[in-house]
């Protein structure tokens, strides 16, 4: 088959590979007929995550249909021919974490557990595409993919809907959503959003269906008009902090108290407040003595109401510097974060799909052949063509 | 008969891992997890009184000499005289030979040589059916990695077969025999004396809080052995001999709750070398 591979940092190649075959029993393989790039897979590609290996095959956001099942998967809840999307994140169903719910937070599907242990105290559960530290599980963005415990990670959809309404189930639709739902929204809440690209258009669209009173986005107006735009075609109020500065600008429209909720949906490559921060991270991570550029949280914390409520879904890696853990601390914030247990939240979404609460194909501006992923990356991540959200056709 | 049991330990009582140190305070009990401890005698009667008159003959003979080279042999001579007069032999420490003492119990060995690992997991299923499975001894391979097999020979005893080791030629094995068993809570094992491999071992499992299943707590007491088998047990073991048991213990839960270890042992990957993208 034909997958996408990261042989280092800004080199993607789409290869012919062996096909995946059944491994353990309740293994299955699908088909794929969507499989999207994700703003996360652009820290692998620019080699932020630092435990990649030449030859890993990428891609953690796939769909399709199963082609075969492994002797132990159970047919009364997935059989050959069943349409599916594939959560990012590998649950078992079966331990602590995944009988609360916290499927991301495997305790077994993590294939190399002694790693997460020794960076982040405990391991996490295993991803597709997304490392060493997560598992080394090869990726869906290629023709076929082998899912682990498949009965409880295949997650089966209706025939009737597009696959362009479905496939972002897979991660950045339940993760716009928990990011909103884990902060108790009312009705009078302020929910800022930073960040305007594919999970940022989710969290403030779910922001909005969860009952906020106001959502107001915030993204570089000089480098991603489009996708302002996008925010304020949601009913956004929008900063463009090229133009505004984002803390006044926050306190202006909230008679100076400050959003009540606060989530930061950039992550780890984040630019930068001013000239002194953005030289202060950049040289810290070209030094490796910093993992990630954390300047959002660091605005996310400024801004945000005394007693208010932090989320966090944008991807951080490691250990970073100055957090603002006096500001965290004296004004009472509560953080909310994690890698989304995207099972969770699949039923439910699914549902405000049929109901037209939302379409989430919304997002798609680009949708080419597995082919072109290479070129693919390279525009998602130099924001070019309007890129916002990209699908490749693994069948093209 | 003598039987592990932490029971009195209070520090595994309150769950933090006990002192990996093993020996009495009377024995200096001074001996680190991954080392031999210290000991008086590993040297048998004729060898030392061997030592004692070859290490004097080499005192006198490079004494007389007065020379560098002399003042080399005579130290010779000191080492052996000392080997002799206290029975003790630094080299046989090192290598794990003592020749000084015959036959002993598993216990015997262990307790005066053994290397003690202890770690604790919880899984997510009753302790009735962990017990169950851990039981049956023969399924003990498929998540203690360095088994090859275990053979049943009766209710209470066993044969173990090691994995082999490339360079290893004869099979390594021992037999087994269950030292007590509690069903649903505790199973205990020895090696029989003369085994390639003296150890004990023990599995507890006890209800953990609420309804998360069992805590178990596994505890091994082996003596490594030296030369080839030295090597095959610090090849299998590991340098870290806490680690690989965790790793044992973390496949016996994916068993227990999955029905499987996951793996991706054998899934595809690119080659980075074609000339598309």
């Amino acid at each position: 088959m034909r997958a996408t591979v990261w042989c280092a940092p800004h080199k993607v190649k789409v290869e012919s590979v062996p096909d995946p075959q059944i491994i353990n029993r309740r293994d299955a393989i699908v088909r794929l007929t969507s499989t999207c790039i994700c703003g996360s897979d652009l820290h692998l590609y620019d080699g932020f995550i630092p435990f990649m290996k030449p030859g890993d095959i990428l891609g953690h956001e796939p769909m399709g249909v199963v082609e075969e099942v492994g002797a132990d998967v159970d047919p009364a809840k997935l059989k050959v021919g069943d349409r599916v999307i594939v959560p990012f994140c590998i649950g078992c169903g079966a331990c602590f974490f995944c009988k609360r719910g916290m499927w991301s937070c495997c305790d077994n599907t993590n294939t190399k557990p002694r790693l997460g242990e020794k960076v982040y105290g405990q391991s996490t559960a295993g991803l597709f595409g997304y490392s060493h530290l997560t598992g080394g599980y090869a990726g869906g963005q290629a023709e076929l993919l082998r899912v682990p415990l498949a009965d409880v990670n295949c997650q089966v959809m209706p025939q009737d809907l597009h696959d362009h309404q479905l496939v972002m189930l897979s991660d950045i639709f339940p993760t716009g959503f928990m990011a909103a739902e884990a902060c108790g929204i009312q009705p009078d809440d302020t929910v800022a959003v930073w960040g305007c690209g594919p999970v940022g258009q989710f969290t403030i669209r779910c922001a909005m269906l969860l009952g906020a009173g106001r959502v107001v986005a915030i993204d570089d107006g000089a480098d991603v008009p489009e996708r302002l735009q996008m925010a304020r075609d949601a009913g956004a109020i929008v900063i463009d902090r090229h133009e505004e500065d984002v803390y006044e600008r926050l306190l202006d429209l909230t008679g100076g108290i400050g959003p009540d909720i606060c989530i930061d949906a950039v992550g780890m490559e984040a630019h930068g407040n001013n000239l002194v921060e953005q030289v202060y991270d950049r040289v810290k991570t070209a030094l490796f003595m910093e993992n990630d550029r954390p300047a959002v949280v660091r605005q996310v914390i400024e801004c945000c109401r005394k007693g208010g409520t932090v989320s966090i879904p944008g991807v951080y890696g490691g250990f970073d510097d100055k957090i603002p853990l006096g500001a965290l601390m004296n004004k009472g914030l509560t953080i909310k974060t994690g890698q989304t247990h995207v099972h969770r939240f699949v039923p439910k979404l699914l549902e405000y799909v049929r109901e037209g609460k939302i379409d989430p194909g919304f997002v798609v501006t680009h949708r080419v052949p597995l082919s072109e992923a290479p070129a693919a990356y390279e525009m998602f991540r130099r924001h070019q063509d309007g890129c916002i959200k990209v699908v490749l056709d693994p069948a093209a | 008969m003598t039987e592990l049991d932490l029971s009195h330990d209070p520090a595994s009582a309150v769950g933090i891992d006990p002192d990996p140190r093993i020996g009495s305070p009377a024995d200096g009990g001074n001996a680190s997890a991954t080392a031999p401890r210290r000991r008086a005698t590993n040297v048998a009667a004729g060898e030392r009184a061997f030592s004692v008159a070859a290490g004097t003959a080499l005192a006198a003979l490079g004494l007389g000499r007065r020379s560098a080279a002399g003042l080399a042999v005579a130290a010779v001579g000191g080492a052996l005289l000392h080997r002799g007069t206290t029975g003790h032999c630094s080299a046989y420490q090192a290598l794990g030979v003592d020749t000084a003492h015959g036959r002993r119990s598993a216990e015997e060995e262990v307790a005066k040589r053994g290397i003690r690992v202890e770690r604790s997991l919880q899984i997510a299923r009753p302790a009735e059916e962990l017990y169950a499975y851990w039981r049956e001894l023969s399924n003990l391979p498929e998540f203690m990695h360095y088994l090859e097999r275990v053979e049943v020979i009766d209710d209470r005893r066993s044969h173990w077969v090691a994995k082999p080791l490339t360079g290893l030629g004869d099979e390594l094995s021992w037999d087994a025999e269950i030292t007590a068993d509690e069903p649903g809570a505790r199973i205990a094992w020895r090696s029989l004396p003369g085994s390639t491999i003296a150890s004990l071992g023990e599995v507890r499992f006890a209800r953990a809080l609420g309804d998360r299943g069992t805590d178990i707590r596994v505890t091994m007491e082996y003596v490594p052995p030296a030369g080839r088998l030295g090597h095959w047990v610090a090849k299998m073991l590991g340098t870290d001999p806490r680690k690989r048991m965790q790793d044992d213990l973390r496949r016996f839960k994916q068993l227990m709750e999955l029905g499987e270890i996951p793996t991706n042992e054998g899934q595809p990957r690119g080659s980075c070398m074609s000339a598309r993208g």
